[in-house]
Order: structure tokens, then C-alpha cells, then sequence
């Protein structure tokens, strides 16, 4: 009797066959679809839309948007929420205009603007920690406090004129092809690698979606939800300075009506790259994908040339709404 | 909660009950009501005349009955927000109604055959309440129904709110010239701007309703606890549902004041932060965003707080646009004072001054 029996071997195209991605990459791969969906009606609609340059034009317009999602992920991600990242997008640039009128070397400048953002941020996560003060509260006090510091440096629009600054927003990287981008979206997608990196492979990555997942089990099984908690925050916060810069260096000037509701963006690009909004669930890919998705909605609307402006908030609103009854019907499913 | 722990102890003491002076200082409402008197007081140094009233015309006029009068649209975005956070929801689609509802009305105006007509007003502001409505409708579906969390359902709107707007007013600033409308936000009616009476009357209206009818108490039972009130009996589903929908008509008035101050609508700058001003004017009231609990003379206290700040810092030389700084502090200083980690640590800290004397006595 031979003991060798034989074991059906799957052949490549087997495995090809029956894969199907995890269930916790579907809402990514959704948006990915939908990402691609748009661009190829783009191509079929429109003359010149599938040129890779509409494609890198649109990383650089959205490059603070990118990093403002990224920082937005960790927290939702925790399950919280963070309103103020808008406005200290507004201070970011107007500190960085002020102390370059001022006369401060560059370099010096963008460490501040990154200090004050992180510090911001790491007060707000103290608050909501240590004193149980709901994330939307006390986010909404950070987004009151950027603005109003904002105001209090300055009310009018103070253009940057700095050689360095303005030398890093016009510099162009020439890629193959005769294809070019800046030094703004590298650093994008920088942080959108090393934010992927420190959720994916770090043990603060995972306690972030254990602390989102369930915040009293985090807490039992010992892990560190007092620094995760004050972290993302922490993390926004530096995100959110960092956008500031680039978003400094994209319009060249310190405004205090800077980036109104661009909080809204950020929360609307996380959630249609699928993360959930209880916490627990999602990837920093996601947010990428819908801060690109939130972008083509745009590039569709000025190619278009006869919608008006106002239409890529409806269209937003309305992707908003899908993902958001998707998420409550898949989740209620499973529950 | 916090509350009767804190009162529970005070008969012991031997006071066999509380004078007046202790009913006060215990009231929710007395740091918010302190505070206005604080901001007047500082007021009347920087400008002697500040609360001089004078008549003029049959109306009155004064920095106090501007405060009342620009307290109009906060106090009734906040009212409507009270009976939604009561209910343990938040809404924040409120200033996207807000430009909407002004929206709606601005161009149904300048539309109508005459545009000067009082019925010009009458039928523009019926369509936009009405329109409000609708949205509050949809709202208290994605909430109710659907069951969504409320501050990602109003979300939605809140995103997509202002592109309908715009859609409406087709990205024009519309100016509709019409005096009955205009008379909403600077008219008055017994010396008294509308506008203030109009927020009164809705605050009055619902203060009946609610308290010298069982809704109140079936609104703060939907708030402790969803589930157990739907056993209960309670239609948890209908009463969430009607506060959305009165949270959005209570946002479309705001707008329609806001949009007769100005004879304007524009729809990207109308109403904008007005939801974060009236939780904020919620959350001094003392009405727990938690839910269960509401007051509605704590929001009119803290709208009008507000209105007092928005007033008192340009006339004490700071630039008005600081008052973003300010109502920081303000959100940090109440959810301090309402957080029962901070309020425990206070207390512990209290206690530990107070033990000398306890012994002694």
C-alpha cells in the first residue's frame, strides 16, 4: 500500500483563478477601480487625459492634500478625528511668511512651522488622553486656535519672496519621457511610504489599529494606548505643517483664509480610500488613492470646460455618501 | 450625574436647605452668566457709554441690543442642535442648510414678478423652510434608518451642501432688494429687532414642547440609551428622525437672517463655522454631548455669551478676527470644566484643603 496519494497540485492559473484578495483590501481595490474607472472615461471623454502629465500634475496640485490625508489616517485610524488640520495649514503658511519677512534663515523657518504643528497637535491629543474631552471637541478648539493665531499674526496676505523657498517651488525633476514633477510631490509620497511603513511594521502601527479597533481591549492587553493616543495627534499635527509648507510653497504667500475646509477634504479622501470611520480598518494606500480620486474629480471638471466649479463638491459629497452606506451595510453584515 | 453627587452631600452639613445663594452658586449656568457680566464689566471700562440705550424712531438702539440681535442665527442653529445632541447626534451639515435655505430664498426673490412684494418674501422663505425640510429629512434618514454615525451622515451634506448652494445661486452673489425680507435681520417690532424675537419665539415654542409635554424627557431617554428606550416603547426611530429635520429648519431661519442682514446670499462664505459656533454655544449651556441631558436656557445663555465676545473684543483694541483665539480658550475652559477627569482632580485637590477645616469643626 503506497501512502503517496495524489495531492491536486494548483496550477498557476488556478491560483490566478480562484484568488480573492483579502476582505480588508476590498475597500482599497474598490477605490483603486474606481480611480483607474474615472481616469479611462477621462481618456475616452476628453483629448490628452490619459497623458502621463495630467497624471503627475495631478500628485503635484494635491501634494498637501496627500500628506494632510496621511496624518488623517493615523487618527481615524485610532478612532478619533481631527478638524483642525485646515487651520493649521493656514498658520503653517503664515508663520513661514512672517518669520521670512522677518528675516529668518529658511531652514530655521520650516523647523518652526514644523514645531508649532507638531506641538499643536501633541496638545490636542494631551486634552482628549488625559482629560477625556471628546476628539471632536478638542480638535475643534485646535481648529478655533490655528485660525485665530493665524489672524493675530496677520490679516492681510503676505507673499513669499525667500530665494530658497521660491527656488524648491519652481525646481523641476526632468523624468524619462520628458515628463516632470517637483520636489513637492516627492516629498508626498515620502511620507506616504514611510507612514505605510510605520503602520504596516512597527509595533505603534499596530497598537493603532488595536486602539481603533477596540480602545478597553488595547488597554487590557497591555499596550500603550496613552502614547498612541497622544501620537496620532502628535502625527496629524506634523502632517498637517508639513502640508502647510508645501501648500506655502504651491501658492508662494501666508493667508489666513488659507485652505478653509480643507479638513473636510482630508476626512472625505480617507474615507473613500476605505478606511473606516469607527477606526480599526484601512491603509494609508486608501488615502492616497482618494486624495487622487478627490483630484481627478477636479482635472474631469476643467477639462470639461461647461461644468462649473461647484460640481466637484456635489460629486465629492455624493462619493462620500457611497462609500460611507457601503461601509455601514458591509459592517452591519458582518455584526 | 456629576451634579447630584455634588449636591447629594450638602444636607449633612446641616443646612437643612439650600438658601438661595446656594441654589445659585450651584447652578449649571451661573460660570456662562458670570462670564457675559465679566466681558460687560470690561466692556463699560474700554467705553464708558457701552450699554447706553437710546430710542430712536420707536426702536431701541445700543450695543446691548446689537448683541441681542446678532445672537439671533447662533442661538438658533444652537437650539436645534440642543434637541440633536440631546438625542447623543451632532449635526454639521447645519451651515451648508443655512447657505442653502438663503440661497433658495435670495433667488426665489429676485425671480418673483414683484420683487418688492411682502408675499415675495412670505412664498421665498416658505420654499426655503420647506427645502430645509427636505434636508433635514435626509439627515435624520442616513442617521435614523440607515443607522450611521451622526457626524459622518451630516458630513455628507456638509461636503456636498455648499456646491448645491452654489448650484442654486449658480456661483452668483445674489442681492434680492426687498423690504419685508431685509426687516428680518433690521427690523423691529415693539423696539425689538425681529431677528432676536424670531429666536425667542423658537426657543419659546420649543421650551413648551419640549418640557410641559413628554417629549423632552423621551428625546433625553433616546440620548441614555437607544436601545433601551425603543424597548421601552418609545418610537426612538420617529423622535431622532423629527430632530434632524427641526435642527434643519431651525438652520434654514438662521440663514435667512444672516442673508437679510447682508440683502445678500453668498453661498461659499454664508454661515461658514456657524455649526462649531453653535455647538460651542451648546456646549457652555451645559448640555452634555454625550447625550440624555439638554438645556435650553443654557443654550440661549450661551449663544448669547458669544454674541458678547464676537462685540467685546474690537471694542477692547484687539482685531476682531481674534476672536477665533478666544473662542478656543472658551471650548477648553468649559470641556474642562464639564470633563469629570479634570472636574476629579479638582475635587481631590479641594478635598485636600478642605480636611483641616472638617476636622476642626
Amino acid at each position: 500500500m503506497s501512502a503517496t496519494i495524489a495531492v491536486p497540485n494548483p496550477s498557476v492559473w488556478d491560483r490566478v483563478r480562484t484568488y480573492s484578495p483579502s476582505r480588508r483590501y476590498l475597500p482599497v481595490v474598490a477605490t483603486f477601480a474606481l480611480f483607474i474607472g474615472m481616469f479611462g472615461a477621462g481618456g475616452i471623454r476628453y483629448e490628452g487625459f490619459t497623458d502621463p502629465q495630467v497624471f503627475l500634475s495631478l500628485l503635484l496640485d494635491n501634494s498637501f492634500l496627500i500628506v494632510l490625508a496621511v496624518g488623517m489616517t493615523f487618527v481615524i485610524l485610532s478612532g478619533g478625528i481631527d478638524l483642525s488640520v485646515g487651520s493649521v495649514v493656514a498658520l503653517s503658511t503664515m508663520i513661514a511668511a512672517k518669520t521670512l519677512e522677518m528675516g529668518w534663515s529658511p531652514y530655521l523657518s520650516m523647523v518652526t512651522v514644523l514645531v508649532v504643528g507638531t506641538l499643536l497637535g501633541t496638545l490636542m491629543g494631551l486634552l482628549i488622553h488625559y482629560l477625556d474631552i471628546q476628539p471632536f471637541i478638542a480638535t475643534l478648539a485646535g481648529l478655533f486656535l490655528a485660525r485665530g493665531l493665524t489672524y493675530l499674526i496677520s490679516t492681510e496676505s503676505i507673499p513669499i519672496t525667500d530665494a530658497t523657498f521660491t527656488e524648491l517651488a519652481f525646481a523641476s525633476i526632468t523624468l524619462p519621457g520628458g515628463y516632470y514633477t517637483t520636489w513637492t510631490v516627492v516629498v508626498a509620497l515620502a511620507t506616504v511610504v514611510v507612514a505605510a511603513a510605520v503602520l504596516a511594521r512597527t509595533r505603534f502601527g499596530r497598537t493603532v489599529y488595536a486602539v481603533g479597533g477596540n480602545e478597553a481591549s488595547a488597554m487590557l492587553m497591555g499596550l500603550r494606548v496613552a502614547a498612541v493616543k497622544v501620537g496620532v495627534y502628535a502625527i496629524s499635527g506634523f502632517c498637517a505643517a508639513l502640508g502647510g509648507l508645501l501648500f506655502g510653497l504651491y501658492t508662494l504667500s501666508g493667508y489666513s483664509l488659507h485652505a478653509v475646509g480643507m479638513e473636510l477634504d482630508a476626512i472625505a479622501a480617507v474615507v473613500i480610500g476605505g478606511t473606516l470611520l469607527t477606526g480599526g480598518r484601512g491603509f494609508v494606500v486608501g488615502s492616497l488613492l482618494g486624495v487622487l480620486v478627490l483630484g481627478t474629480i477636479q482635472t474631469f471638471i476643467s477639462f470639461d470646460g461647461t461644468l462649473n466649479s461647484w460640481w466637484t463638491r456635489i460629486v465629492i459629497g455624493a462619493l462620500l455618501l457611497v462609500f460611507v452606506v457601503v461601509q455601514r451595510l458591509m459592517t452591519r453584515r458582518q455584526t | 450625574m456629576t451634579d447630584t453627587l455634588d449636591r447629594a452631600p450638602a444636607p449633612e452639613r446641616g443646612a437643612a436647605r439650600p438658601g438661595l445663594a446656594g441654589r445659585l452658586l450651584g447652578h449649571q449656568l451661573l460660570w456662562p452668566v458670570l462670564a457675559i457680566i465679566v466681558m460687560l464689566v470690561i466692556d463699560v471700562i474700554a467705553n464708558p457709554s457701552f450699554l447706553d440705550v437710546r430710542i430712536q424712531d420707536g426702536h431701541l438702539y445700543g450695543n446691548v441690543i446689537d448683541i441681542a440681535r446678532n445672537s439671533a442665527p447662533v442661538m438658533l442653529v444652537a437650539l436645534g442642535m440642543t434637541l440633536v445632541i440631546a438625542t447623543r447626534g451632532i449635526d454639521l451639515s447645519v451651515g451648508a442648510v443655512a447657505a442653502i435655505a438663503a440661497a433658495v430664498a435670495c433667488t426665489r426673490i429676485v425671480e418673483s414678478a414683484d420683487e418688492g412684494a411682502a408675499s415675495a418674501t412670505i412664498l421665498a422663505s416658505t420654499t426655503a423652510l420647506a427645502v430645509c425640510v427636505l434636508l433635514g429629512v435626509w439627515n435624520g434618514f442616513l442617521v435614523s434608518v440607515l443607522g450611521i454615525q451622526p457626524i459622518i451622515a451630516t458630513l455628507v451634506l456638509m461636503v456636498a451642501g455648499r456646491g448645491l448652494a452654489m448650484l442654486i445661486t449658480d456661483g452668483q452673489i445674489t442681492t434680492p432688494t426687498n423690504d419685508t425680507f431685509s426687516n428680518l435681520a433690521s427690523g423691529f417690532v415693539l423696539g425689538l429687532p425681529i431677528a432676536f424675537l424670531i429666536a425667542l419665539g423658537m426657543v419659546a415654542l420649543t421650551a413648551v414642547l419640549t418640557r410641559r409635554t413628554a417629549l423632552g424627557m423621551l428625546i433625553e431617554a433616546v440620548g441614555i440609551n437607544p436601545d433601551a428606550s425603543r424597548l421601552a416603547g418609545v418610537r426612538a426611530r420617529t423622535i431622532t428622525w423629527t430632530v434632524y429635520v427641526f435642527g434643519a429648519v431651525c438652520a434654514g431661519l438662521a440663514g435667512l437672517i444672516i442673508a437679510a442682514n447682508t440683502n445678500s446670499v453668498n453661498a461659499n462664505s454664508l454661515g461658514l463655522w456657524i455649526e462649531l459656533d453653535a455647538i460651542l454655544a451648546v456646549v457652555i449651556g451645559g448640555t452634555a454631548l454625550t447625550g440624555g441631558r439638554f438645556s435650553l436656557a443654557g443654550t440661549v445663555v450661551g449663544a448669547l455669551l458669544i454674541a458678547t465676545l464676537v462685540r467685546t473684543i474690537p471694542s477692547i483694541g484687539i482685531p476682531s478676527e481674534a476672536n477665533y483665539l478666544f473662542k478656543a480658550f472658551v471650548v477648553i475652559l468649559v470641556c474642562l470644566l464639564q470633563s469629570p477627569r479634570a472636574r476629579a482632580a479638582l475635587r481631590v485637590r479641594g478635598r485636600r484643603g478642605a480636611q483641616p477645616k472638617a476636622v476642626a469643626a
